[in-house]
């Protein structure tokens, strides 16, 4: 001991401070701060995503409608990337200089030593001669996805598209999108998106310094395995629905196709339409851009979003309605002087002087008078106030399924529009209003929006004489097949079967008598029943309408056609229809080329230099003969005085 | 009758268990920073985890004969240790084989021996037995002369390896000093001129040196009566400016520039997360992760996937924290700091003043040692490469912190025996 013996509790003192301080810096980074711990995870842990397959898509005879297809995403990782050759690296990828300095600042943002995408969806050919050079570019690397590929690039409104997930759908997702991640987004890919979408898988691996994969994170605990969306089997008849698709090109409207007795939609056709594989890989934005900006509107699903009055076509509903009614019978007679008068001064033309008209002669012909005595009956005759008859003629022409949608399986489905009383009372401004007010509902034209799906669901009806089933488009889903239950429930439409048998005796002789205004679509062996419908479009030409079942005994098929711009229905929907028909029940085509071939190569667009020459004379649903020199049909009945 | 006695008697058991438990934790720790899973028992030669059984073995035979030598024997010897050591010293600049930089090891067969390692011990000893002879006096000029040559000789030595965190070891030894009656100035000195030195490199010279003139100006107004007082506040004032101008001039051109960028980064005027900064970063990364308890042994990610370099050696300490979380680091700082304490009070209770010396030379390159390799891995101190006593991996560093204990055990075994 000496005299310094204190300072031993300054330099103790010393040591326990630094202690202290050394421990109070550790406990700061292992306990207080969570930064480094999450460093740590970023260091050593990838989550690799295993995308699933999605699901595919069959037609009803289990052809592929949608397949998946093999794509090579480009990687990198930005701090991996050595120096190479710039210029071979872009020759191969196919892009410049500039793309390649603006997407690898972007990756080198989004994280120097994480990967992320550089170039998206490299075909196969451009992969196969990238990746025998990819050693000579360290940093990148290819992974391996699917894009969908439709190989006969048919039935587009039908089977949608599938995009990138937007940010509010990654909101409203629960977590199951990611930034980058495909979605169905319009079609069966968004409906059925749930279903075909499948469950990513997730491999936890964990990565050394140099980024080389050491095995997974807790022995795998925590990965999922990919499993692959559902299978999806479509009712439509792929070969009926190209068909179809062939017969309408150059035309603009729909055909839809359904089986009575299933609602299977057989064929569902928009036109114009355009190749699926369009909204698929790398010029899927400009080819976007294009058929948003095509005035045709190819994007515009027709069959569930177009909506026309319904014309002529509708006069089976009123017959059928009147008859429930029990205001006419098939003996009910009226006079046809050319036109049906009505209030003070009121006249809708008819076409024609039909003379004496029974309900059967009222459908083949197309008799507007009767109908127009017909619905004042229904209306003003009813034993009670008009008003009120009226809303009751409106609940059953609603139970065919019009005025609202069908609830078929694809988004964006338009109700149409069925008036209600009220419109009416709201338009004269009072309640006191009769037949007189809106006779021209009585010939389906006025204020009725009926889409060609709800007109293919009306001939379902009147097949199945007096019931349907909810028309739709996905028959059965998985490997199990399963059937949704409301596609096998049984929809009343409130009519009793024997009110059809005057109307399909019509229906029939539209098309397979001399008089009626479809003979010129009459099919060998087929008895197919149909009504042609002109449906008057205040902005050009008047809408070709057909509508059909076939066979009469056990239909096999309800269809419902719309060509737009292009006049009568007998002239060109009607023969598509009967092609459509032969085809699907016969699966072969009786009538000359000629014949098929003026409906190939008809162009109905509005402004096409050349529109076809019309068949020899025919009968046509106004009655009247059009000789070949008329082109456009004459404004004739702008028959409501209101 | 006494020599008759079992080399053990008297021995500080404490110290030992102590020294024991800093061995095996380290032998654990290695095990799991180069874990090889094709090699996976601890006891494998082939590994380096096997090879630190071996040396913590042989030390213990080492200490053992240390503890069976006569106690007299170091005091006598150590001029001659010292020498040796020099000798060593000069050679490895000659023969010695370069790694990583540092001249610092001579091949022996498969063995490498690191001289300055052994230097501590045998300066600690020439120390202890200069300042223990009667006639110095510490705070004679002349005795400090003659400490600074038995510190620098070696130090400068060191230096041409060049192995600035060996050679800044001996630097420590100024607690012995202060010990035996150095001027607490030199302390207060020395931290002030830290101070200086770290604000010289974060802000400009003149708002340091406007900084001075304002805070000298209060001590001179505060103090003005005392006229010694305020000379040394001007003399003191003028060698700080100095100072200041020569650590700018130090800087630049007698620090290597991986010291230089070391500094920077540690001082945040220099982000460099790749570079220099890599290891400090990834070091505290894996310490971090570990939170309260760790990941558990052979757990750790950071370690066991080579994010931390030197992980084995100089940046063992990751692994404890990373694998064992803040209840090891806390177990482990509370051994050094128990040890620390012990030393220093067994320095304390020596009759003889050389044994006295010797244990606070002990204590302060142990303290050293401690401070600045678990301070450089939490990223408190620059990166400056020594080892964790006991704990890291290497036989040199091992073997020469045991004999430089096991010394001073011996030296206390026999406290009561000697004058």
């Amino acid at each position: 001991m000496n005299s310094f013996f204190a300072r031993k509790y300054v330099i103790q003192g010393i040591f326990i401070v630094v202690a202290l301080i050394l421990l109070t810096r550790i406990f700061y980074i292992q306990v207080v701060s969570d930064k480094y711990l999450l460093s740590a995870n970023n260091n050593v842990l990838r989550k690799i995503l295993i995308y699933p397959a999605r699901g595919i898509i069959l037609d009803r005879n289990e052809k592929i409608l949608v397949q998946n297809e093999p794509v090579y995403d480009l990687m990198v990782t930005p701090r991996e990337v050595k120096p190479f050759d710039t210029v071979e690296f872009c020759r191969l990828i196919g892009i410049d200089k500039e793309g390649f300095d603006k997407r690898f600042k972007k990756a080198k943002n989004y994280s120097p030593y994480r990967s992320s995408v550089f170039e998206k969806q490299l075909s196969a050919q451009t992969y196969a001669t990238f990746q025998e050079k990819l050693f000579e570019f360290p940093g990148f690397f290819v992974q391996n996805r699917t894009v969908r590929k439709y190989p006969d690039s048919t039935a587009a409104q039908f089977l949608g598209y599938i995009g990138e997930v937007s940010e509010k759908a990654i909101e409203n997702s629960n977590g199951f999108y990611r930034q980058g991640d495909y979605i169905g987004i319009s079609g069966v890919e968004k409906s059925y998106e749930d279903l075909l979408r499948g469950q990513r898988g997730v491999q936890n691996l964990m990565v050394d310094a140099l980024n080389r994969p050491k095995g997974h994170f807790a022995d795998g605990k925590y990965d999922t395995l990919a499993v692959a969306g559902e299978r999806l089997i479509s009712s439509l008849d792929k070969d009926l629905q190209k068909f179809g698709e062939s017969l309408m090109q150059n035309k603009i409207g729909s055909v839809v196709a359904i089986e009575p007795s299933s609602g299977e939609i057989l064929s569902f056709i928009s036109s114009p339409g355009y190749d699926p594989n369009m909204m698929v890989g790398r010029q899927r934005g400009n080819n976007y851009m294009k058929l948003l900006n095509d005035p045709a509107k190819p994007m515009f699903i027709r069959p569930i979003q177009a909506e026309y009055p319904p014309g002529s076509i509708f006069k089976i509903i009123n017959a059928l309605v009147a008859q429930q009614f029990g205001m006419i019978n098939p003996q009910t007679t009226y006079y046809c002087p050319g036109g049906y008068r009505y209030g003070r001064n009121g006249f809708m033309g008819c076409t024609h002087v039909h003379g004496s008209v029974n309900l059967t002669r009222s459908i083949q012909e197309s008799c507007n008078t009767y109908y127009g005595y017909t619905y004042s009956l229904m209306i003003d005759k009813a034993g009670m106030r008009p008003v009120n008859a009226f809303k009751k003629w409106r609940s059953a022409v609603a139970q065919f399924g019009i005025g609202d949608d069908l609830g078929i399986d694809l988004p964006n489905e338009r109700n149409g529009l069925l008036p209600t009383a009220e419109l009416y009372t709201k338009r004269w401004g009072s309640d006191k209003w009769g037949s007189g007010f809106n006779i021209s509902l009585s010939i389906g034209q006025g204020e009725l929006g009926i889409t060609p799906l709800q007109m293919a669901n009306v001939m379902a009806i009147v097949a199945n004489r007096g019931h349907y089933f909810k028309p739709h488009l996905i028959q059965a889903i998985g490997e199990k097949k399963v059937i949704k239950s409301e596609y096998t429930k049984r929809n009343d439409a409130g009519i009793d079967a024997k009110y059809f048998d005057v109307v399909i005796q019509g229906m029939s002789q539209v098309v397979n008598s001399p008089g009626g205004t479809a003979i010129y679509s009459k099919i060998n062996g087929i008895e197919m029943c149909g009504k042609t419908g002109t449906v008057q479009n205040p902005h050009g030409a008047d809408h070709s309408v057909f509508v059909a079942f076939a066979p009469r005994d056990n239909p096999k098929i309800a269809i419902a056609v719309v060509v737009e711009n292009a006049g009568f229905g007998s002239t060109w929907s009607a023969p598509i229809a009967s092609l459509m028909v032969e085809k699907y029940i016969s699966r072969s085509i009786s009538r000359p080329k000629a014949y098929v071939d003026r409906l190939l190569e008809a162009n109905l667009l509005p402004g096409a230099a050349l529109r076809p020459k019309l068949v020899p004379k025919q009968k046509t649903d106004t009655g009247r003969a059009v000789k070949p020199s008329v082109l456009r049909p004459v404004q004739t009945k702008r028959e409501v005085s209101e | 009758m006494k020599n008759h006695r079992s080399p053990f008697f008297n021995v500080d058991w404490i110290v030992i268990v102590t020294f024991l438990a800093l061995c095996i934790i380290g032998w654990f720790n290695i095990h799991a920073a180069v874990f090889d899973p094709e090699k996976p028992e601890i006891f494998n030669l082939q590994t380096n985890y096997g090879k630190q059984l071996i040396f913590i073995v042989s030390a213990l035979v080492l200490g053992m004969v240390i503890l069976l030598l006569d106690s007299k024997f170091f005091n006598t010897f150590s001029p001659v240790f010292y020498g040796a050591t020099l000798l060593l010293l000069v050679l490895v600049l000659i023969v010695g084989r370069n790694v990583g930089g540092n001249q610092a090891w001579i091949p022996i067969g498969n063995f490498r021996l690191q001289p300055s390692e052994f230097a501590k011990f045998s300066t600690c000893l020439l120390l202890a037995r200069y300042l223990s002879t009667i006639n110095t006096k510490v705070q004679d000029l002349r005795t400090q002369a003659v400490c600074a040559i038995i510190l620098l000789i070696p130090m400068g030595l060191i230096m041409l390896q060049p192995d600035t965190g060996s050679a800044l070891t001996f630097g420590s030894l100024i607690f012995v000093l202060y010990r035996e009656g150095l001027s607490g100035y030199f302390l207060v000195i020395g931290a002030i001129l830290i101070a200086l030195f770290v604000l010289s490199l974060l802000t400009s010279k003149l708002y340091l040196i406007a900084g001075l003139i304002v805070i000298c100006a209060l001590l001179i107004y505060n103090y003005k009566k005392n006229r010694a007082f305020v000379s040394t506040v001007i003399y003191g004032f003028i060698i700080s400016v100095v100072f200041i101008f020569c650590v700018d001039f130090a800087y630049n051109n007698v620090l290597q520039s991986h010291q230089r960028n070391r500094i920077d980064v540690l001082l945040g005027t220099v982000q460099d997360l790749r570079g220099e900064g890599y290891n400090v970063n990834q070091s505290k990364i894996a310490i971090g992760s570990g939170g309260m308890w760790g990941r558990g042994y052979l757990q750790g990610t950071q370690t066991k996937y080579d994010f931390v370099p030197e992980q084995s050696t100089d940046f063992i300490f990751c692994t404890i924290g990373e694998e064992w979380g803040f209840a090891g680091s806390f177990v482990v700082i509370s051994l050094y700091l128990f040890l620390l304490l012990r030393i220093v009070n067994i320095a304390e209770r020596q009759r003889s003043s050389f044994s006295r010396i010797y244990g606070y030379g002990v204590a302060s390159i142990i303290f050293f040692h401690f401070f600045i390799n678990i301070g450089m891995t939490v990223g408190l101190v620059p990166v400056i490469g020594i080892p964790l006593p006991f704990i890291s991996y290497g036989g040199s560093s091992l073997w020469s912190f045991t004999i430089l204990l096991f010394i001073l055990l011996k030296l206390d075994s026999h406290r009561m025996g000697v004058v």
